[in-house]
């Protein structure tokens, strides 16, 4: 698909007073972390424009009639299971009086009812009854032309891939597969492979900038620097084998990619330049945490992929989690981490998982800073709305993949950016 | 059992959630894993996950040595803002097993105070507790917690 897919210049954009100095996406204006209009620009241009998001994996809807609300953007939305299988997906909002529709957060029902005057509605979205719709003894009910077909809600184009749901506002975007890219459908081929098993979330809510954390998730420069639990007891280094790639299409979604390398040496180099990380003496009493079973063709420890704009499909170690990443506001994000195993998991493996949850998530070892480090931005930029940031790391290779000492997925994903939303 | 020795028993094990409450507001981490059995499992767990019979949580240890990692952790590796909890723990049940055996369940309230004073409401929810008689005296076998305010604030850093 091409860059005008996603750029909407059908679209006409009033100008926002908002300067990147550069095109490369090296130089980041702070007040996109902060200003209402753009976060009022995203939810047109991005989320409700040409663009796929990640709603939920099927598992967590297997059944007919299975049901769960969440978001694409900030409008809520409802994705089910129809009686024949199939997905569907709507706003959730009655199509009489603007009423949210579904208020349970999950459920199964083959038909939906809004609460305030009893319009009811199919799985698909189609309105099939509207109370006193033809009135009672005299009293006149709706006009005889009142055409049920024409007021559903509104219904969202909705696919599948490899058993992650995801569902678009547009008519004109590309299929999913084709807006996944060729360069990611292996990566994610590699982790959904199999029939999997839903096994809980958790749900983080942040104050900071949405944009903060997808920065964070193509950022393998700052994994063994903020996050010292890997060097504390040395689990990871800089010198694994790594891999930074960007979708070629228009490099908003990513694939991270760590794999142990056996003869490591790079803890000396972390020793001469006394990087706090390097700290030795500590060890886990019970290292049962770090279990790894392998059950992928590369041993890899960390495949970090981020799908734009709201999906974060992660394998660290055993614990495979589908991370889905929801603004709230300008400066509030929340993040639900989706975890799964595969259906044929041994008892030993399904409980590894379950363990390795301590990993990752609002409480985990190597996860627990990231929330903090965006707000720790949220908070310094505030007042700077004119600074920039500044993305330098590995500029000078621009093509180099095999590397986590970079922030050119950064840059590549804020160059489209500034595509996307006209800026 | 008589009523002394429920009240015997209700004596003790308040106590032990006394000082579970107490070792957790007052900054002494390392003696959190004590109040558990060699053995003992301590969970927490979002009330969504525990409805839906779903595994997940946000802690999982199954091991004094895992509780005494994770306390070594949160000193050592993890970065995360000073803070300070207050329990308020209330609506304790007791339901014996056996002379050495009970059930506990309670509920509670976390306020969480951060770096520049601001105090807020950071998690409700309850203790389901299996304790058992010790030499050293009533310890927790396992601790569920399960917690209602199911989007956690920014992060999780202490036990709860």
């Amino acid at each position: 698909m091409g860059h005008h897919d996603l750029s909407q210049t059908e679209i006409k954009a009033s100008p926002l007073d908002i300067h990147f100095p550069d095109s490369d996406g090296s130089r980041i204006p702070y007040e996109v972390f902060s200003s209402q209009t753009v976060y009022e620009r995203e939810q047109e241009r991005i989320y409700r424009g040409s663009t796929w998001s990640f709603l939920a994996l099927e598992a967590e809807i297997p059944h007919p009639g299975d049901f769960k609300s969440t978001y694409i953007g900030d409008t809520p939305v409802v994705v089910t299971r129809t009686p024949d299988g199939s997905l569907a997906a709507w706003v959730n909002r009655c199509s009489h009086r603007g009423a949210k529709l579904c208020v349970l957060p999950r459920g199964n029902a083959t038909s939906h009812a809004c609460l305030y005057h009893q319009w009811n509605f199919d799985s698909q979205g189609n309105l099939t009854g509207v109370p006193f719709r033809r009135g009672q003894k005299d009293m006149a009910g709706m006009p005889p032309e009142f055409d049920m077909k024409a007021h559903g809600l509104k219904k969202l184009r909705v696919d599948s891939y490899r058993g992650l749901i995801f569902a678009s506002f547009s008519d004109t975007v590309a299929t999913l597969p084709e807006y996944l890219g060729k360069e990611m459908r292996p990566w994610i081929d590699r982790i959904m492979h199999k029939p999997i098993v839903y096994l809980g979330c958790t749900r983080q809510y942040v104050n900071a900038n949405w944009k903060l954390y997808f920065e964070n998730v193509k950022d393998p420069y700052h994994a063994s620097l903020l996050h010292l639990f890997h060097t504390t007891f040395n689990i990871m280094r800089v010198g694994m084998k790594a891999r930074s790639i960007p979708d070629a299409t228009h490099g908003l979604h990513s694939i991270i990619t760590a794999t142990r390398i056996e003869d490591d040496t790079s803890g000396a180099e972390y020793k001469a330049q006394d990087i706090r990380s390097m700290n030795e003496g500590f060890h886990l009493e019970d290292d049962s945490v770090l279990g790894y079973v392998y059950e992928f063709e590369e041993a890899t420890t960390n495949h970090i992929q981020s799908i734009f704009p709201q999906l974060v499909l992660q394998q660290i170690h055993n614990s495979l989690v589908a991370r889905q990443l929801l603004p709230k506001a300008p400066d509030k994000f929340e993040l639900i981490f989706h975890f799964f195993g595969y259906a044929d998991d041994t008892p030993e493996l399904r409980e590894l998982r379950i363990k390795q949850a301590n990993l990752v998530g609002p409480a985990g070892y190597i996860s627990m800073e990231d929330g903090y480090a965006t707000e720790l931005v949220q908070r310094g930029t505030l007042r700077e709305s004119k600074s920039c940031s500044v993305l330098d790391m590995g500029l000078g290779k621009p093509d180099q993949q095999d590397t986590l000492i970079t922030e050119g997925l950064i840059r590549r994903f804020w160059s489209e950016y500034q595509t996307l939303m006209a800026l | 059992m008589t009523s002394l020795d429920n009240l015997l028993l209700w004596f003790d094990l308040h106590n032990l959630q006394e000082r579970y409450v107490s070792v957790l507001d007052n900054d002494q981490l390392e003696a959190w894993p004590d109040l558990f059995t060699k053995d003992g499992h301590y969970e927490i767990v979002p009330k969504e996950n525990a409805d839906a019979d779903l595994p997940i949580g946000l802690i999982y240890c199954n091991s004094q040595g895992m509780m005494r990692d994770r306390i070594l952790s949160t000193r050592e590796a993890n970065l995360y803002e000073p803070q300070t909890y207050r329990h308020m723990v209330s609506g304790l049940v007791i339901t014996p097993i056996d002379k050495t055996t009970a059930r506990m369940q309670s509920s509670y309230l976390v306020f969480r105070t951060n770096q520049e004073g601001d105090t807020t409401i950071y998690q409700a929810g309850k203790y389901e507790d299996l304790v058992v008689s010790t030499p050293d005296g009533w310890r927790y076998q396992s601790k569920r917690v399960i917690y209602d305010t199911l989007r956690v604030a920014t992060l999780l850093a202490i036990p709860v």
